[in-house]
């Protein structure tokens, strides 16, 4: 029995090392909901995991998390895959689905103002918690029942969003405008996502370090729902605002922590988020490689 | 059928050779008022060591170490083109990108740091 667990260990110690031995940096905004001008660099891989702990009136506590693979198909082109689950207290651990999007640069220069084109494909369960885009009438009473009636519910949807972001100096203000359709005949429905962030010095100090003010980014993102084709409202929608810090840890390591808090009645009162990324380099390079394309 | 298809074949080229033509005359389109810009960081040893570990960060995963690039789509920094470009030129680039063909836009980058990448390409040239 011991044995078999040195031998777990070693395994795990083994694939912890290799996977840091890989992993590269990755220079991004710590939003959770809010998309920048950012794109994954070619060729790079990240895995990120995005939290999200919250507990909805006549609930009980859940936590959710999408587990997201980011791959740089071209310096102008991003594709992303999420995986999405969910626990729930005194109910069960549920996986609640799937999502593709692409995210795509159409003009090659830098602008006072990029847009960026996000095209998305959901299959998930009404179980879905982990809150990642806000739109229509979504309320926390989406989220209150149990795992077991929420997960019958299923949406294949089909998701729009105008991602507007600007650099400016050391700040990124970003502003994101979302059109999302359930393709079981539901109207469309709207919502929006805004953020500003910047690290907390500008320049590099150039010298090793792991907690000086260059590797930590401060900054807030504000998010909700506009209604749908029907009623095109800000009445009974949520709305929430979210301080984030995010910190770049050596080898490609980034730890991010937002919460954010509900402004209107159907918002949750709070939502707590943690996400943590890890960016491998070159994983398109060393794939075609090893499919004999290497010199 | 065939004539379709020659069509569709010279669009297609014409359009790879107008991102071919873009991209070798980018460094014409800088703007006068970017190209006269000079490094506010230049002459700064900090600023190139600076540079240095943000190049390691962000740029030598392509661009190889002391950016001498890998002799086939990673292109040298260690080049004419880059000792004949003025400071503001180098910085508009980083800023820029060039994304048609590979290289991400670094506006995400806090200026001054692609100023300190610019002192550090200046001292490997």
């Amino acid at each position: 029995m011991l044995m078999a667990v040195r031998r777990a260990s070693l395994f795990w110690a083994i694939c912890l090392f290799c996977i840091l031995a890989l992993a590269g940096r990755a220079q991004e905004k710590p939003y959770f909901v809010t998309y920048s001008q950012d794109l994954e660099e070619p060729g790079n891989l990240e895995l990120e995991t995005k939290s999200a702990l919250l507990r909805p009136d006549g609930g009980n506590r859940g936590g959710a998390m999408a587990m997201e693979l980011e791959y740089g198909t071209r310096a102008w082109w991003t594709t992303e895959l999420y995986l999405d689950g969910q626990t729930t207290a005194q109910d069960s651990t549920v996986f609640t689905g799937w999502r593709l999007e692409n995210r795509i640069r159409p003009l090659m220069r830098e602008m006072a103002v990029n847009p960026v084109i996000y095209v998305e494909y959901e299959n998930t369960s009404g179980a879905d918690k982990t809150v990642l885009e806000v739109v229509g009438h979504d309320g926390q009473a989406d989220l209150a029942g149990p795992n077991s009636e929420l997960r019958m519910q299923h949406q294949h949807e089909a998701e729009l969003k105008l991602i507007l972001s600007s650099n400016l100096k050391s700040w990124n203000v970003s502003e994101n405008f979302i059109a999302e359709k359930n393709l079981g005949h539901e109207p469309w429905e709207f919502g929006y996502a805004v953020g500003a962030a910047r690290p907390l010095r500008s320049a590099a100090s150039g010298r090793n370090c792991t907690f000086c003010a260059e590797k930590l980014m401060a900054g807030v993102e504000a998010y909700g729902g506009l209604g749908d084709t029907s009623s095109l409202t800000l009445r009974d929608t949520s709305h929430y605002i979210a301080p984030l810090v995010g910190w770049q840890l050596p080898k490609g390591v980034r730890l991010s922590f937002s919460p954010g808090f509900g402004l209107t009645a159907s918002s949750l009162t709070r939502i707590y988020r943690v996400g943590f990324a890890l960016e491998f380099e070159q994983v398109g390079g060393w794939l075609h490689h090893l499919q004999g394309g290497g010199a | 059928m065939m004539r379709r298809t020659l069509g569709i074949l010279c669009l297609v080229l014409s359009a790879a050779l107008a991102v071919g033509a873009t991209a070798s005359s980018r460094w014409e389109h800088v703007p006068a008022k970017d190209h006269a810009r000079a490094n506010p960081l230049a002459n700064k040893p900090e600023a190139t060591a600076a540079g240095a570990m943000v190049y390691r960060d962000h740029c030598l995963q392509c661009h190889k170490a002391e950016a001498q690039g890998d002799g086939k789509r990673r292109p040298s920094l260690r080049s004419e083109r880059i000792r004949n470009a003025s400071d503001g030129d180098i910085e508009w680039f980083l800023r820029q990108g060039d994304l048609g063909h590979g290289m991400p836009s670094w506006s995400s980058l806090p200026e001054a740091q692609r100023w300190q990448v610019v002192a550090y390409l200046r001292s490997v040239q």
